[in-house]
């Protein structure tokens, strides 16, 4: 039996890594998942021309009231953004929300600005111009980091607010995780934002980030799953985790949803995308971690295990 | 698109000096042709019926403002075109600017001049820069070309050109001049390798005749061949700015994607193929899509009235020769 999916980029990865585990454990089914974005996914579940669609956003409430029948969403893992940049010996950095959005807003133009340099004693910012780089294509990083900063600055939420692609203030677009990085890595004084992953395997510096509890915290799997912990996740699981209260919180990062109907059309495939779901959400969770993405913490896995009981079929 | 229109006119005539054909073998090919010219037709008007239905919701809504207006903001859903055409004919222009030179004149070099054991490898090396992926130059263009364009040409250029608007303001890498030159590598080599056919069906009459009558080399080139050839030459030009104006992938990798309309070409744009490669996955509300759509069609209509253009020249031009070459 072949169970279709379509949707996220983001997660690609991980999901990929599950179906292949996932072949051992029941043989009888095989997944294709097309990884076309999270726009494409919300409308070919829409549509009811796959199984199940994936998206890093929640859908929207205009969304939603098109489907047939009720959608729900089902979380799976998170990830952190994070503010990658190039500097002279790229020396380790803190940057908090209001130095951020100060950046991509185009109010903070050089390196050794005083809110900057502030933040950093000790570290010696050069007087160069900052380079904004941000995503050119839509995405669910651009999604998570704009509901950050609308979040954390006023000023951002009324000049350019919250989607998967903004009117941006000031800066250079890059196409794509590594047209980010490249333009960071090529233009000295850029500042950038990646997912964790990406700047990871390139080896890029990444700034701690103030938190709400004002700590600085570095973003790793942990200090994800801890904001996921703290953040108020809604009974219908559309839920934002920026900017999450709790000390341990990473506070840049967001999580990825399935998303499926909860009567299913065809039973035998409903009860087998059903069993998938629970293997993916206990078994799956624990493979997160290798490929640096957040796994749930134990609270939001059980609430959410609960609503997988609810699908019909 | 271009390609089909242009056999069934260059048919016509052909056929109407034949007798009708009687065999049915004729008649089936007659049709079977005909069908498959007739879907290329049908493919076309379902792809812009289908923009047009795509992009009714923005239509309605912004109505002729999306092509006059400059503000892309997928947050408040107001959507203006405008900078995404200026980036689209601006970039097109600085492609032309450089590839039509080089791709004529390499053209010039390998029909005219060049030894013959030269033309062959030359000829083969321009197609093969046809066959570089698309994502392949992008990436370069990341990694090698604007990191030297910002270390070296752009500087000169604003050392010693920056009293013209084109070349002042800060240099960051990517940018609208960035993105021309990707496009100029792109389409340099159908213009040279259309440039070349067009010239080898220059009669060696023209040449014998302006040779005879005392020409040197260059003047025999320039009056004779390159005068002669002409219409076709800029049929050539024509289907370069063709594909310049739909290239998407190499050109958002290096153009800075950021929709504003300024002079300097040092400073980034952004095009109309790009922004839809950039956003349309990711799109969620009706008006955003429609809004995308609406910009497929404005590019779609810029292709047709191109490639429209390009025929009535094609059209126009006195041998049936070369009308053939550039087939």
């Amino acid at each position: 039996m072949m169970i279709n999916g379509a949707g996220a980029t983001f997660p690609y990865p991980i999901y990929s890594k599950w179906f292949d585990a996932y072949a051992k454990v029941d043989p009888s089914v095989r997944f294709n998942y097309q990884s076309i974005g999270s726009g494409g996914g919300q409308k070919q579940i829409l549509s009811q021309t796959v199984d199940f669609g994936a998206s890093d956003g929640p859908m929207s409430d205009e969304n939603l009231a098109k489907a047939p029948g009720k959608i729900l969403h089902i979380p799976t893992v998170a990830g952190a953004v994070v503010i990658t940049y190039n500097l002279p010996g790229n020396p380790a950095l803190k940057l908090d929300g209001d130095t951020i959005a100060g950046m991509y807003l185009g109010q903070i133009k050089k390196w050794n600005d005083p809110k900057l340099t502030a933040l950093n004693p000790g570290v010696k910012l050069p007087d160069q111009d900052i380079v904004v780089v941000h995503r050119s294509d839509g995405s669910g990083t651009t999604f998570i980091f704009t509901d950050y900063l609308s979040k954390v600055s006023s000023e951002w939420k009324s000049k350019a607010g919250n989607n998967t692609s903004v009117n941006w203030p000031t800066g250079i677009g890059g196409k794509g995780n590594e047209g980010v990085s490249g333009q960071v890595k090529q233009t000295p004084g850029a500042v950038g934002y990646v997912e964790l992953i990406y700047a990871k395997q390139n080896k890029m510096p990444y700034a701690d980030v103030k938190n709400s509890a004002d700590e600085f915290v570095k973003a790793t799997p942990d200090s994800v799953t801890a904001s996921l912990a703290t953040a108020d996740v809604p009974d219908d699981f559309r839920f934002s985790m920026t900017n999450a209260p709790g000390k341990d919180a990473y506070p840049i990062s967001g999580a990825t949803w399935l998303l499926v109907y909860q009567q299913q059309k065809d039973a035998t495939k409903g009860k087998k995308l059903v069993e998938f779901l629970k293997w993916a959400l206990t078994k799956g969770e624990t493979m997160a971690k290798d490929l640096d993405y957040a796994s749930l913490p134990d609270s939001v896995q059980q609430r959410v295990l609960k609503r997988i009981d609810e699908i019909k079929y | 698109m271009a390609l089909a229109a242009s056999v069934s006119i260059a048919g016509s005539p052909a056929r109407a000096g034949m007798s009708p054909p009687s065999r049915f073998g004729d008649r089936a090919f007659e049709w079977l042709t005909l069908a498959m010219a007739s879907a290329v037709v049908v493919l076309v008007i379902l792809i812009g019926w289908e923009l047009w239905v795509g992009s009714s919701l923005a239509i309605k809504k912004f109505g002729f403002h999306f092509l006059t207006t400059s503000t892309w903001d997928p947050v408040a859903e107001q959507f203006g075109a405008l900078p995404f055409i200026y980036g689209t004919l601006v970039s097109s222009a600085i492609a032309l600017v450089i590839a039509v030179p080089l791709g004529i004149a390499t053209a010039a070099y390998l029909t005219e001049l060049a030894p013959l054991w030269i033309r062959q490898p030359l000829t083969s090396l321009i197609e093969m820069l046809a066959a570089i992926p698309s994502v392949i130059l992008g990436l370069w263009g990341i990694f090698v070309m604007v990191p030297w364009l910002r270390n070296y040409p752009f500087p000169f250029l604003k050392q010693y050109f920056g009293w013209i608007p084109l070349f002042t303001g800060p240099i960051y890498g990517p940018c609208m001049f960035a993105g021309g030159i990707i496009i100029a590598i792109m389409i340099l080599p159908i213009i040279t390798s259309v440039s070349r056919e067009i010239l080898r069906s220059v009669p060696d009459l023209q040449r014998e005749a302006a040779y005879a009558l005392g020409a040197t080399r260059w003047e025999a080139t320039r009056i004779a061949v390159l005068s002669y050839a002409k219409k076709g030459l800029f049929g050539a030009v024509i289907l370069g700015l063709g594909r310049a104006l739909g290239e998407t992938l190499a050109v958002t990798m290096v153009i800075g994607n950021t929709p504003q309309i300024v002079a300097s070409l040092f400073k980034p744009g952004y095009t109309l193929a790009s922004v839809l490669a950039n956003e349309f996955t990711e799109a969620t509300t009706d008006t955003y899509l429609g809004a995308l759509f609406e910009i497929g069609l404005v590019l779609f209509g810029i292709t047709i009235l191109v490639n429209l253009l390009a025929q009535v020249l094609l059209r126009t031009i006195a041998t049936t020769s070369a009308t053939r070459a550039v087939q």
